[in-house]
């Protein structure tokens, strides 16, 4: 078998080849994944404690009520028909119903997504013009003063937990200061509302991944610069600036893109909390709201959705990563 | 052999306490332990005892406030102040970090336990890979708290469910960077000589190679404490993780946010605690990392 492998290897015949061949096999796993998901989600919606038909049909419902809702969502079927069903239906974005406003839960879904995606996608461009430069920064700077402090701040910044640190902002910047407001979300970020209740939520939920991304660029930066075409740039006589700007950074970046995956399910998952701190109307919200009512099918959805987001990102990173780095192994 | 490892050990703490951050942190969390561990013997009230009457009374700083109507306020005996029922700050802060720390420390055993193990299976029995680590992924598609808030929803909020939910979120991290190195360890000579001895596959796994993906191990435990505190104070701020009355740095925060106008203290000393806590691990588990494993460095 590994004799076999190292045949096969050893003749693929280009890199076009290879690429389309890794990426392939990168969706083929994506479909894998979200299947695997879905089972889980499923699963644990069946196992859930309490009646769904019950839940469904409402509190004032007779036990015919019940029966009809039971048989109409078929689940008085066997689990893997359920299964199928459930399958089904998510192929055309059914969600089910949610059990406390008896509404469609992708149309609620859909409503608040914009709001988490509007704070997830402001965090990440904080996390990406802050913590990059200070990577370099730190890098440029290795081993004096300036590096040990920001090093050190990136470890702090990993330590808070975001819902204090929100708590905290919001009482200097809301209550003390009175300069900005303590929450809400009405406006996309881009926009001068949206830019002012975006600050303090964005911050908070970013200062993990500014560390994480201050961290990687200040050990990739190292790693480029103590490489031979640097030293060849320098020895030609050009500027440290254009060095490091032009030369070291593209190579420095690469190592970034495969945080960013990994950086931005953190965002996801944070922002629940980040959130529910701010009074975000947000998917993180829902889920927070429709555990402490037990309203399970919503629990499901918003889970379902937060990690099929999640999965999507990274196949993206890693498809994109193969285009950017040649030296990637397509195995 | 064993000597060997003991002086690795030790040469190894030597280094350590020759960094003055990791020494300062290292000595606070022995402090803070200690602390902890005697808590009910240093805290001079019980942590649920409610007294309306001296509600929201300011902690020892007030003394040194120039406004005489504070400093009025400060009950004696209360250093932290009391809380919205008149409880004992202090006394809460104590109790409270007992059961972050413990579930801190017992989720990150039996994460490492489970995750180490089926690591080390993984690099070693080819068929296993696959499953193991497919396994995994799947419990890697749910980013950050996602999975432990969806096991919570499950099981029902109480502190061991809690527990539990980060113990299984951290498996994946263990399994997946205890795989990787067990796959180097097994390519080594010294293992194809054990092998050579006769030793049994059990005896070579369990022995040999987790021996030596052992610093690679404490150094993601140490890590790990660090995020299955924070990961139990923010379940706990959501109202999902130690239920209530009982005191938790996270409920402590939560609760406090609704008097933030009237004492800011309130929310200010549990979160202290909980970033000096999570950063001393932090900042340990960095420089031990550099230390016993300069390979991880990112």
């Amino acid at each position: 078998m590994r004799g076999f492998a190292v045949h096969r290897h050893s003749f693929r015949r280009c890199k076009e080849d290879g690429v389309a061949r890794y990426i392939g096999k990168r969706i083929a796993l994506m479909f894998l994944l979200l299947l695997a998901l879905t089972f889980i989600v499923f699963a644990s919606l069946y196992i859930a404690p309490g009646d769904p038909a019950q839940m469904v049909a409402g509190p004032s419902a007779t036990e015919e009520d019940i029966a009809r809702v039971r048989s109409v969502l078929g689940l008085d079927q066997p689990f893997l028909v359920q299964y199928g069903i459930y399958l089904k239906h998510l192929l055309t974005f059914d969600l089910g119903t949610s059990y406390t406003t008896h509404q469609p839960i992708a149309n609620e879904i859909a409503i608040r997504l914009p709001h988490t995606l509007n704070l997830a996608l402001a965090s990440i461009i904080l996390s990406i013009i802050v913590g990059i430069p200070t990577g370099i920064a730190a890098a440029l700077r290795k081993d004096k003063l300036a590096d040990n402090v920001l090093t050190t701040a990136s470890l702090a910044g990993i330590s808070i937990p975001n819902f204090w640190l929100g708590t905290m902002l919001i009482y200097i910047f809301s209550v003390k200061l009175r300069l900005l407001p303590s929450g809400g979300m009405s406006a996309p970020f881009w926009t001068a509302l949206g830019f002012r209740q975006i600050i303090l939520p964005a911050i908070a939920l970013s200062t993990a991944t500014i560390a994480s991304f201050t961290r990687i660029g200040r050990s990739s930066m190292l790693e480029v610069l103590q490489s031979d075409y640097i030293r060849t740039a320098k020895s030609k006589g050009l500027s440290a600036w254009i060095v490091v700007m032009v030369h070291a950074l593209r190579n420095a970046l690469i190592p970034l893109v495969t945080q960013f995956g990994t950086s931005f399910g953190a965002l996801l998952g944070g922002a629940i909390i980040t959130e529910q701190v701010f009074v975000v109307n947000g998917i993180g919200t829902y889920l927070i709201n429709a555990i402490n009512t037990r309203n399970y099918p919503v629990v499901q959805s918003t889970v379902l959705i937060i990690a099929a987001m999640f999965i999507l990102i990274n196949l993206g990173v890693d498809i994109l990563y193969s285009f950017i780095d040649p030296r990637i192994r397509y195995d | 052999m064993s000597t060997h490892r003991q002086n690795l050990l030790a040469t190894a703490f030597a280094k350590l306490l020759k960094n003055k951050l990791a020494t300062a942190c290292a000595i606070f969390l022995g402090i803070e332990i200690i602390i902890l561990a005697i808590g009910p013997l240093i805290a001079s009230f019980s942590p649920d005892t409610t007294n309306v009457s001296i509600k929201f009374s300011p902690g020892i700083w007030a003394k040194l406030s120039s406004d005489a109507k504070l400093a009025a306020k400060y009950v004696p005996g209360h250093f932290f102040g009391t809380d919205h029922l008149g409880r004992d700050v202090f006394s809460r802060l104590v109790i409270g970090g007992r059961v972050s720390l413990m579930v801190g420390f017992v989720s990150t055993i039996l994460g490492l336990v489970v995750g180490t193990f089926l690591g080390l299976l993984a690099a070693y029995y080819k068929r296993l890979d696959n499953l193991i680590m497919r396994v995994m992924d799947i419990l890697f598609t749910f980013p950050g708290i996602l999975l432990a808030m969806l096991i919570v929803a499950l099981m029902g909020v109480s502190t061991v469910n809690a527990m539990l939910a980060i113990s299984i979120w951290s498996i994946p991290n263990f399994a997946r960077m205890v795989r990787g190195r067990a796959l180097q360890v097994k390519e080594e000579d010294y293992i194809m000589a054990v092998r050579a001895t006769g030793a049994k596959n059990g005896r070579i796994l369990f022995i040999h190679i987790l021996m030596n993906c052992l610093p690679l191990i404490i150094v993601i435990a140490t890590m790990r404490m660090a995020t299955s505190i924070i990961s139990i104070s923010t379940l706990s701020y959501l109202g999902m993780g130690v239920p209530p009355p009982a005191p938790e740095w996270g409920s402590m925060i939560a609760q406090a946010k609704e008097y933030m106008w009237k004492m800011p203290s309130l929310i200010f000393t549990p979160g202290v605690a909980v970033m000096l806590t999570v950063i001393s691990f932090n900042i340990l588990g960095d420089k031990l990392r550099d230390i016993l494993d300069p390979s991880l460095k990112d």
